[in-house]
């Protein structure tokens, strides 16, 4: 379970965020979605840990895994090494995820001899090996064809209905938030507001 | 950062690498080598003057000399000592300096003037202070070499710690990485090509540095014998232990530095 109790995030002078409670509960999927530079990314790295200059309170899980925007490889590291260094997990868990995420066989390949799409499924790797109870997902689809994201969703979708981590999505794709989301939220306004969505739509297993 | 521009970081990284030595590169440096020797044998034979303007077949016999005998081993062990002792001290002050001044802007605001200061004041100017306020010793020879050559170190490495990625940075938090994995996995590789030009920048500077040091207060080391060679107007001589230690030097560049550097760039020529 993460609690955010925010009363504002500001940079210097400027209110980028202003008060918001949100909650979500193991296995639950916040999406959240609002016009560009309306602070979603912020709001995700204040949920990650990243950021601890706010005013206010977080309750998150020690395990804690992120899926970026862009793929966020060491590219000195070979791909299992990617997969084992952040998270502790042993080579034979990370070979058994990558394998999962379709990548077996590249596991000795360096970030730098992936393709856009490979390389966020190391990213995605990276976050369910090593079982988190909270995961943000920061557009972790960006730029990529429409088959390749249809491929994805489906994966992201199975490894969440199995680990059941407290998730929080932020996209600018209807799509991906309507296939993920068991929750929907809009982050606008000035400084921005998150407002929850009341027709709530309840996933089956959720 | 998109991931457009984290392609194209890893598009340039890629273009910078030297290609690996071929066969035909070596060829060309042996041929390249040869023409130069060519060349200086040709004008020494023009100038017909082998006392001011001595050629290969002079120096040479004498280097050969000098290397059988043993006589230039003692003095070349001496340089490379000081060159090995300088080079540490310098890389560890400067890389440690570098990384503080790179992790706080402020204090770097402040520092940066002083940098250039350092980093201004001739290398002759720190040899004659540093014999004078330590004494005519090793200690303060070996001070000497390494206090030229910190600020240059701790410029490059500072630059190196200013452009790490905030993206890493954010995902060793996040997956709470301890501060040891996050030194040698996230911070370390990217200050790999930092160090490495500081340390082939380094080491181009100090043995000319230590070479003067010699020259100015060390009885012994190859700079010692440039001496010596001045005061009896040897040129042969002088060209003999220069061309010993031009060759020592760049063995140590193409057979410690070079190897090292390209197996830390290994990820990124495959």
């Amino acid at each position: 379970m993460i609690a955010l109790d925010l009363t504002a995030k500001s940079f210097g002078a400027t209110q980028v965020l202003g008060p918001m409670r949100l909650r979500v509960e193991p296995g639950e999927v916040l999406g959240i979605s609002g016009p560009s530079g309306a602070g979603k990314s912020t709001l995700l790295r204040i949920l990650a840990g990243i950021d601890r200059r706010f005013e206010g309170g977080l309750e998150a899980p020690g395990r804690r895994a992120m899926v970026f925007q862009s793929p966020t490889l060491m590219p000195w590291r070979r791909v299992i090494d990617n997969v084992t260094i952040p998270t502790g997990a042993t080579t034979a868990e990370a070979a058994e995820m990558l394998a999962r995420v379709g990548l077996a066989g590249l596991e000795r390949r360096w970030p730098g001899q992936l393709s856009l799409g490979q390389a966020r499924r190391v990213g995605i790797a990276r976050a369910f090996v090593g079982r988190p109870e909270l995961l943000i997902l920061d557009e972790p689809f960006a730029s990529l064809d429409a088959e390749r994201i249809e491929d994805l969703l489906a994966l992201t979708a199975a490894l969440i209905a199995e680990t059941r981590p407290a998730v929080v999505l932020a996209s600018h794709a209807e799509h991906e938030l309507a296939t993920l989301a068991t929750r929907r939220a809009r982050l606008d306004g000035r400084p921005a507001r998150l407002i929850e969505d009341q027709r709530e739509r309840v996933r089956a297993g959720s | 950062m998109s991931s457009v521009a984290r392609t194209g970081l890893a598009r340039t990284a890629r273009s910078e690498v030297p290609k690996p030595p071929s066969l035909r590169g070596l060829f060309r440096v042996l041929a390249s080598l040869a023409v130069l020797v060519l060349l200086w044998a040709g004008l020494s034979a023009l100038l017909a003057d082998p006392l001011r303007a001595p050629g290969p077949q002079q120096v040479l016999p004498a280097l050969w000399q000098g290397i059988v005998s043993g006589a230039i081993l003692p003095d070349l062990a001496a340089t490379l000592r000081r060159v090995g002792l300088s080079f540490v001290l310098a890389m560890a002050a400067g890389t440690a300096a570098g990384i503080v001044l790179g992790l706080m802007p402020r204090l770097d605001r402040w520092l940066d003037p002083w940098l250039t200061v350092f980093n201004t004041i001739p290398a002759l100017v720190t040899i004659v202070l540093c014999y004078l306020w330590i004494g005519l010793n090793e200690s303060a020879a070996i001070a000497a070499v390494a206090l030229n050559k910190v600020p240059l170190v701790t410029l490059m490495l500072r630059e190196g710690v200013r452009v790490l990625d905030a993206d890493l940075a954010a995902m060793a938090q996040v997956y709470r990485m301890g501060w040891l994995a996050r030194l040698r996995h996230i911070v370390l590789p990217q200050l790999v090509p930092h160090l490495v030009s500081a340390a082939r920048a380094g080491l181009a500077l100090i043995w000319k540095i230590v070479l003067v040091v010699e020259f100015l207060g060390r009885s012994d080391g190859i700079g010692f014998r440039l001496h010596l060679d001045f005061q009896v107007f040897d040129i042969t001589g002088v060209l003999a232990n220069a061309l010993a230690f031009v060759a020592v030097m760049l063995a140590l560049e193409a057979l410690l530095i070079a190897p090292l550097a390209a197996r830390a760039a290994r990820w990124r020529t495959q």
